[in-house]
């Protein structure tokens, strides 16, 4: 895809916020209304939001504010109440088979067979998605899995049992990632170098990760969204967020937009 | 299609990386034969068949097919990793007769090791190995219809238990349809129920497996069957893969 100016299908929506880079196109990622009620109670309402190649798009937003549950409606895991999605074009619920092809998708809490090897639990991903063994070395590396490919997932620590759920995700290299709290329980070094590959692959791909670590959202994220209750309450860059309080610090604005929005 | 064969190698592999088929092996295997030596009166009889072991066969596995079966959706809904599962590109059918195959082989694998049998009636006497190989399909299909239900029954729950007690209840129920006691008790009532009944008895249809019968009507009701619960599980999973 060739560089450029906004697209305009998307302008409207998140134009305003592309400005770190040349290298936009169409959105990749498409939330329009997107609703889940579990019984009488709505977890996520009538989100709307899109992601484009070169975006890195940090979901925000206290504990069941809905993150989750609207991630799991983007990899066709939820059906929404109402509402739609789309990857990379195709529609999550009617074209559910191409969307999670294209798809990268990072479960909460990274699950993955505890009896199989890491080798062995890339090796079955990578079959089911038509990959070649390059790409489970490739993934091995990217997540600096090689020293333990051999062990039983089940015996990792907590660190490494996500990298593997990072490394499942990020198998057939897909243009667009969805990754429910990627460096959650990673030590500093680790979580160091998951935003640099963060950032590394970002040019290529439109990325939405979720997250609580607002300096995550300040070093990678080209984009913040916050969520409360289900409800969006904010859309903008990390800067422009940060510049919503006096203070200037990210946490602040956090803390006045989701308790402005519990209370 | 592919996607369901890799599937099933995975499952099956799970298997083997635990205890689990090994334990489940030994205990078939010992059941099986305390059943058919000394209930069955294997030695008393003095004939050169496998009567006494296709006749317990039915009743081992409506206790053991239940147990394969309660993990099958149950542990994937605990672990979280029906999520990763059902989020790649496979279709819910891919993954449901995947998972179906594997436990299906599983039971083979545990069936073929009953074989030390027809090796001793072979040794004993010529016994009529055409019936015996009919009731070993016979008992296959009954293995695969009782998988079926109660792999559909684990989809329901993330609680193996409450698997296990309804997938035993389920077959069960198939089991005895034909039985006197059911219809009886329905002919007097609904004379028709009474004929579905004798019809939809997974017990009956294998009987004549073990008399060396090979049906045509009792193969398609067994296709049949299984092709019900599976659908019936794809149904569930797609219905409530979340919950
Ligand atoms: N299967 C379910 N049934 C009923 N309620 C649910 C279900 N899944 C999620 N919820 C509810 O929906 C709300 C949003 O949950 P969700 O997991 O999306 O939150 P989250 O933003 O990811 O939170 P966290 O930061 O803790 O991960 C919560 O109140 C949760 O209890
Ligand atoms: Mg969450």
């Amino acid at each position: 895809m060739p560089p450029g100016p906004d697209n305009s299908a998307d302008a409207t929506k998140s134009g305003r916020n592309q400005g770190n880079g040349g290298t936009m196109d169409t959105a990749l990622i498409e939330m329009r209304g997107l609703t889940k009620y579990f019984g009488g109670f709505c977890a996520v309402r009538d989100v709307s939001f899109s992601v484009a190649r070169g975006e890195v798009v940090g979901f925000l937003g206290p504990n069941g504010a809905g993150k989750s549950t609207t991630m799991k409606m983007l990899a066709g895991f939820m059906t929404p109440s109402s509402g739609s999605a789309s990857i990379e074009g195709h529609d999550v619920l009617r074209d559910g088979l191409a969307a999670r092809r294209a798809l990268g998708y990072l479960p909460e809490g990274a699950p993955a067979y505890g009896e199989m090897s890491v080798e062995a639990f890339l090796e079955f991903v990578a079959r089911i998605r038509r990959v070649g063994p390059d790409a489970v070395r490739r993934a091995l590396a990217l997540t600096s899995l090689d020293s333990v490919r051999l062990q039983p997932i089940e015996t990792l620590s907590k660190g490494f049992k996500r990298r593997v759920g990072l490394a499942q995700a990020l198998l057939h290299d897909p243009a667009t990632l969805v990754m429910d709290e990627p460096t959650d329980g990673l030590d500093p070094n680790q979580k160091f170098e998951v935003r640099a590959l963060i950032r590394a692959m970002a040019p290529r791909k439109a990325i939405l990760i979720s997250t609580h670590l607002l300096e995550e959202v300040e070093a990678i994220c080209t984009r913040a969204v916050v969520i409360a209750r289900g409800v969006i309450v904010a859309d903008c860059t990390p800067a422009e967020l940060a510049a919503r309080h006096p203070s200037g610090r990210l946490d602040d604005v956090f803390r006045a937009l989701t308790e402005a929005e519990a209370a | 299609m592919r996607n369901m064969l890799i599937i099933a190698r995975r499952e099956l592999g799970a298997y083997f990386a635990t205890p689990v088929a090994v334990v489940f092996i030994v205990i078939f295997l010992v059941l099986q034969s305390v059943l058919t030596f000394n209930m069955g009166g294997f030695f008393d009889r003095d004939q050169a068949d496998l009567i006494p072991f296709f006749s317990f066969l039915p009743w081992v596995l409506l206790l053991l097919v239940p147990a394969i079966t309660m993990r099958l959706w149950a542990e994937e809904r605990r672990g979280g990793t029906i999520e990763l599962l059902l989020t790649l590109p496979v279709r819910v059918w891919e993954a449901v007769v995947g998972k179906f195959i594997a436990a299906w082989c599983f039971c083979a694998i545990a069936l073929v090791l009953t074989f030390p049998m027809v090796i001793t009636v072979n040794f004993l006497g010529h016994p009529d190995n055409g019936m015996i190989v009919a009731g070993y399909l016979g008992a296959l299909l009954v293995a695969g219809s009782f998988l079926s239900v109660g792999a559909a029954m684990s989809a329901t729950t993330r609680n193996q238990v409450i698997a296990f007690v309804a997938a035993v209840a389920l077959c069960l129920l198939f089991a005895v349809m034909s039985y006197p006691l059911v219809t009886e008790f329905l002919s007097q009532r609904v004379p028709v129920l009474a004929e579905v009944a004798r019809g939809l008895s997974v017990n009956e249809r294998y009987l004549g497996f073990t008399r060396g019968v090979i049906a045509l009507p009792d193969i398609v009701f067994f296709a049949s069957f299984m092709l019900f619960w599976l659908v019936a599980n794809t149904l569930i999973l797609q219905a409530r893969k979340a919950d």
